[in-house]
C-alpha cells in the first residue's frame, strides 16, 4: 500500500468516525449531527494548535509546554479587537493605563543599559535598584487609579476597557500576533538556555497569562468571562425568523430551529477548515522549501548546523514566534467559536499537554500527521468518557445495585480521559514514536 | 514596644509560613534534582507523584481514624507515613520498569525521557482523580496550634499575636530529619556514595563496577519517599487537591534550577529562596509598616508589591533572573 492510499484511508476513518457519530445512535455515538459538528470544529481548532506545536517541536525540536498561554492570548485578542468599545472607557483611565505599562517597559529598558553600560560593582547595583524601585512606585501611581477608573464604569456588565468593535475576523490574524509578540519576549531570554530550561520557561509563562487574565479585571473583566462576543456567522434565531431560510430547510425535510443550528456549525467548519489548509499549505511549503531543511538540519545537529555558519539562537527565535502565532490563532478562532473569553476554564492538561498527545501521536514532523493527530484525538478525548462509562457499565454489571464500588466507578468514569490520554501516549511514544504518518 | 510588635507581625504572617512552605518546596526539589542528577531527565510527573503519595496516605489515615487509632496530639497521617510512602514507591518502581527502563536502555535523548514522564504524568493524574476524586481533601486532625496567638498575646502583653500551627512545626522538624538522613546516607554509605559517583560520571561508575540497576532503583525508592513527605507535609499545612499538586510543578523545578539542576544542597536553598521571595512579595506589608514609620505616616493601600494571585509569576521571574546571570544555578548544578 501506498504512502498516499494509507494516508488517505488514514483521514477518511477519522472522517467515518464523525459520519458515523453524526447518524448513528449505537454505543458512543451519539446519533446527532450536531453533535458531530461541535466535535468536527474543536477537531479542525485542535488541529491547528497541532501543526503550530509541529513547527515547534516537528521541525526545530523546540519543547514548548506553554501553548495555553498563546492559546489564551489569541481568546484575548477576541476580546480586545471585536467586541463593543466602553464608552468612557479609555478616558476613565485607559491612557492612564497605557501609560503606566510603558514606563514599567522602560524602567526595565533603562536597567538593561545601565547593567550592560556601567562597570560592574556596588555602584551599579545600587544604581540598578534605584531605577526599579522608583520606577515601581511610579507605575503603581500611575497604574493603581487609571484600573481604577476603567473598573468603576458599568462593573456589572463592563467595567473593562472594551474593544475596538471591529469585525470578529480582523481578531484571528490579531491573536496571531498578539501571541508572536509574546513569544517574541519569551524566546528572547529563554531560548538561549537549555531545552529543559525552556520547558519550565514556558510552563510558567503559561500560568503567569492566565493568571493576568484571571486578575486583571480591566483587561477583559477577569472570571467575570466576556460573553456575547460578535460571530462571523449569522444568528441562528435571525435565520429561524428568515422565510427564505426556513422555506429551504423545508425543502429538504428540516425543522427550522435543526436547520439553522447545522447551518451555522457548517459555516464555522467551513470557515476552520479554510484557515486550517491555508496554514497548511503554507507549512508544506515551509517544509519543502531550503527554510525548511535547514530547521530539520538544526534540530537533527545544532552544533554541526553551527558549524555551517547557521545562527541557531535567531531561527529557533524565529520559528518559536511562528509556531506561537499559530496557536494564537487557533485560541482566537476558539474564543469565536465559544462566543466568550472564560479564563477560569484554561487547565494545562487539555491546552497544553492534549496537544502534544495529538501531535504525537499523529507523527511529528509532519504536517499531515499533527493534522490527523488533532482530528482523531480529539474525537477520543470527547468520546473517552462514554467509552469510560459503558466500560465501567460493563464491569460492574455483576455487582449488587447501589454498592458505594459501583457507584464510584461508575461516577469516576469521568476522569477516565487522563488516564487514557497518557496511556495512548506512552504506547505510541514505545511502539511507534514515529506517530502514525511519520516523517518523510 | 512597637518595634517588637512589628517583628512579631512579621514573624507570624512572613517567617514562619515562608519557613514551612520552603521546606515543602525543598523536599520537593530535593526530589527533582535526584531525578535529574542520576537519571538525567527532568521529572514532570513529579508533582502527581507527590499527589499519589498524600492521597495513599490520606486512604490510610481514614482507615486508622474509622479503626479508633489515633496519635495523641500529632496528626494520624504520620502514623500513616510510612504505608503511603510504600504505596508510592510500589508505583515508582512499577513504572520504571514499564515505562523508564526501555528508554533507558536504548539511551535516548533527555527531551524523550520528559515526554514519556508527561504521559507518566497523565496516568497519576488520571489514577489520583479516578480513586479520591478531584476535589479539596483535608485530613489533618489532633492538636491544630502549638502557640496560639491569644495564648501568645496574654503571655508577652504585646498586640500582635504569634500562631504556630502544628502542621507548620512538625514540616520543619520532619524536613530538618529528613535532609540529615538523606545527606548522611549520599556522604557516608557506600550505597550513596555509588549514587554520587554515578551522577557525577556514568561510565566511570560503571566501570568501577557499579551497578546501574541497583542505583536507579534506590533513587526511584529515595524520590518515592521525598515526593510522598513532601506531598503530607503540604496537605497537612494547606489541603490536598490534586491540580495544586499539579501546579506545585513550577516552583519545585524553579527551586531545584535555582539552586543548581543535580544539586542536592542546591536544591534545598532554592526551596527557600523561592519560598521567602514569594510570600515576601505578596505580603500585604501595611500591619508591619504601620508600627515601624512615625505616627500618621503609616502607608494607605496594602503595601503589597504584588497580589497573591501572582505567586507563580514570583517564582518565574526569580527563575529566569538567576538563569540569565547565573545559567548552572546558584550552587553548580550539571547539564545534560
Amino acid at each position: 500500500m501506498s504512502e498516499t492510499v494509507r494516508n488517505s484511508l488514514l483521514f477518511a476513518f477519522v472522517g467515518l468516525l464523525i459520519v458515523l457519530d453524526g447518524t448513528i445512535d449505537f454505543a458512543f455515538f451519539s446519533g446527532s449531527w450536531n453533535s458531530a459538528l461541535v466535535i468536527l470544529n474543536m477537531g479542525l481548532i485542535s488541529a491547528i494548535m497541532a501543526l503550530g506545536v509541529n513547527l515547534q517541536w516537528g521541525f526545530a525540536g523546540l519543547f514548548n509546554v506553554g501553548i495555553m498561554g498563546f492559546v489564551a492570548l489569541g481568546g484575548l485578542a477576541v476580546v480586545l479587537i471585536s467586541s463593543a468599545p466602553t464608552p468612557g472607557a479609555w478616558q476613565a483611565g485607559g491612557f492612564g493605563i497605557i501609560l503606566a505599562l510603558l514606563l514599567g517597559a522602560m524602567t526595565i529598558l533603562a536597567c538593561t543599559v545601565i547593567y550592560k553600560n556601567t562597570p560592574k560593582g556596588r555602584f551599579r547595583a545600587v544604581l540598578l535598584i534605584a531605577v526599579l524601585a522608583v520606577g515601581f512606585v511610579v507605575y503603581r501611581k500611575i497604574f493603581d487609579p487609571a484600573v481604577a477608573g476603567v473598573e468603576a464604569i458599568n462593573p456589572a456588565n463592563a467595567g473593562n476597557i472594551g474593544g475596538l468593535g471591529l469585525p470578529v475576523l480582523l481578531a484571528w490574524p490579531a491573536g496571531g500576533l498578539l501571541a508572536a509578540g509574546a513569544a517574541w519576549l519569551i524566546g528572547k531570554t529563554a531560548l538561549g538556555l537549555r531545552s529543559d530550561y525552556l520547558a519550565i520557561a514556558t510552563l510558567g509563562i503559561a500560568e503567569i497569562i492566565i493568571a493576568i487574565l484571571k486578575n486583571e479585571d480591566w483587561l477583559a473583566r477577569g472570571v467575570k468571562n466576556v460573553i456575547g462576543l460578535p460571530r462571523p456567522v449569522p444568528y441562528e434565531v435571525d435565520l429561524q425568523n428568515d422565510p427564505g431560510f426556513v422555506e429551504s430547510a423545508a425543502s429538504y425535510g428540516l425543522d427550522p430551529v435543526t436547520a439553522s443550528t447545522l447551518f451555522v456549525k457548517l459555516q464555522y467548519s467551513l470557515l476552520f477548515a479554510v484557515v486550517l489548509i491555508i496554514l497548511l499549505v503554507m507549512a508544506q511549503a515551509a517544509l519543502k522549501s531550503p527554510w525548511g531543511r535547514m530547521m530539520r538540519a538544526i534540530r537533527d545537529n545544532e552544533v554541526a548546523a553551527e558549524a555551517m555558519g547557521k545562527d541557531v539562537t535567531r531561527r529557533h527565535l524565529q520559528i518559536f514566534v511562528l509556531g506561537s502565532a499559530i496557536c494564537g490563532i487557533a485560541g482566537a478562532m476558539m474564543t469565536t467559536l465559544d462566543g466568550q473569553l472564560t479564563p477560569g476554564t484554561y487547565q494545562p492538561l487539555r491546552f497544553t499537554f492534549l496537544i502534544w498527545v495529538m501531535m504525537i501521536v499523529g507523527g511529528s514532523g509532519n504536517n499531515f500527521g499533527a493534522v490527523l493527530g488533532g482530528l482523531l484525538i480529539w474525537f477520543f478525548w470527547i468520546k473517552v468518557e462514554d467509552i469510560g462509562l459503558l466500560a465501567m457499565q460493563l464491569i460492574t454489571s455483576g455487582m449488587a445495585d447501589g454498592s458505594a464500588l459501583k457507584i464510584h466507578l461508575i461516577d469516576s468514569a469521568a476522569h477516565m480521559r487522563m488516564l487514557t490520554m497518557g496511556l495512548i501516549l506512552l504506547l505510541v511514544l514505545r511502539f511507534s514514536p514515529k506517530g502514525l504518518i511519520p516523517e518523510k | 514596644m512597637d518595634i517588637l510588635n512589628a517583628l512579631v507581625a512579621l514573624t507570624n504572617f512572613v517567617l514562619i509560613p515562608a519557613t514551612a512552605y520552603g521546606s515543602q518546596l525543598a523536599l520537593g526539589a530535593l526530589g527533582v534534582t535526584l531525578i535529574y542528577g542520576i537519571l538525567r531527565f527532568s521529572n514532570f510527573a513529579h508533582g502527581d507523584t507527590m499527589a499519589f503519595g498524600t492521597m495513599c496516605t490520606i486512604l490510610v489515615t481514614w482507615m486508622f481514624q474509622s479503626m479508633g487509632v489515633s496519635f495523641g496530639v500529632l496528626p494520624t497521617a504520620l502514623l500513616a507515613l510510612p504505608f503511603g510512602i510504600l504505596g508510592t514507591m510500589a508505583l515508582v518502581l512499577f513504572t520504571d520498569r514499564t515505562v523508564y527502563r526501555f528508554y533507558r536502555q536504548q539511551r535516548v535523548k533527555p527531551v524523550v525521557m520528559v515526554m514519556v514522564s508527561l504521559g507518566v504524568m497523565f496516568i497519576m493524574n488520571g489514577l489520583v482523580r479516578f480513586i479520591i476524586g478531584p476535589g479539596n481533601q483535608r485530613f489533618a486532625d489532633g492538636e491544630r496550634f502549638i502557640i496560639k496567638a491569644r495564648a501568645f498575646k496574654e503571655m508577652t502583653g504585646l498586640n500582635e499575636g504569634l500562631a504556630i500551627k502544628t502542621s507548620q512545626g512538625i514540616t520543619v522538624v520532619t524536613a530538618i530529619l529528613v535532609v540529615a538522613v538523606l545527606f548522611w546516607f549520599l556522604n557516608k554509605t557506600r550505597t550513596g556514595k555509588s549514587m554520587r559517583a554515578y551522577s557525577d560520571n556514568e561510565d566511570l561508575a560503571l566501570l568501577s563496577g557499579i551497578n546501574p540497576d541497583r542505583v536507579v532503583m534506590i533513587t526511584w525508592l529515595i524520590v518515592a519517599a521525598l515526593a510522598t513527605i513532601a506531598g503530607v507535609l503540604y496537605g497537612l499545612d494547606k489541603s490536598f487537591k490534586p491540580f495544586t499538586y499539579f501546579q506545585l510543578l513550577l516552583p519545585i523545578f524553579a527551586a531545584a534550577i535555582v539552586g543548581g539542576l543535580g544539586n542536592p544542597l542546591g536544591a534545598i536553598a532554592g526551596g527557600f529562596v523561592i519560598a521567602f521571595s514569594e510570600v515576601l512579595v505578596t505580603y500585604a506589608w501595611k500591619k508591619v509598616l504601620i508600627y515601624l514609620m512615625p505616627e500618621g505616616m503609616g502607608p494607605e493601600g496594602l503595601a503589597q508589591l504584588l497580589s497573591t494571585d501572582y505567586k507563580f509569576a514570583v517564582s518565574f521571574m526569580i527563575l529566569v533572573v538567576v538563569l540569565l546571570f547565573k545559567p548552572t544555578g546558584l550552587f553548580k548544578g550539571k547539564a545534560v
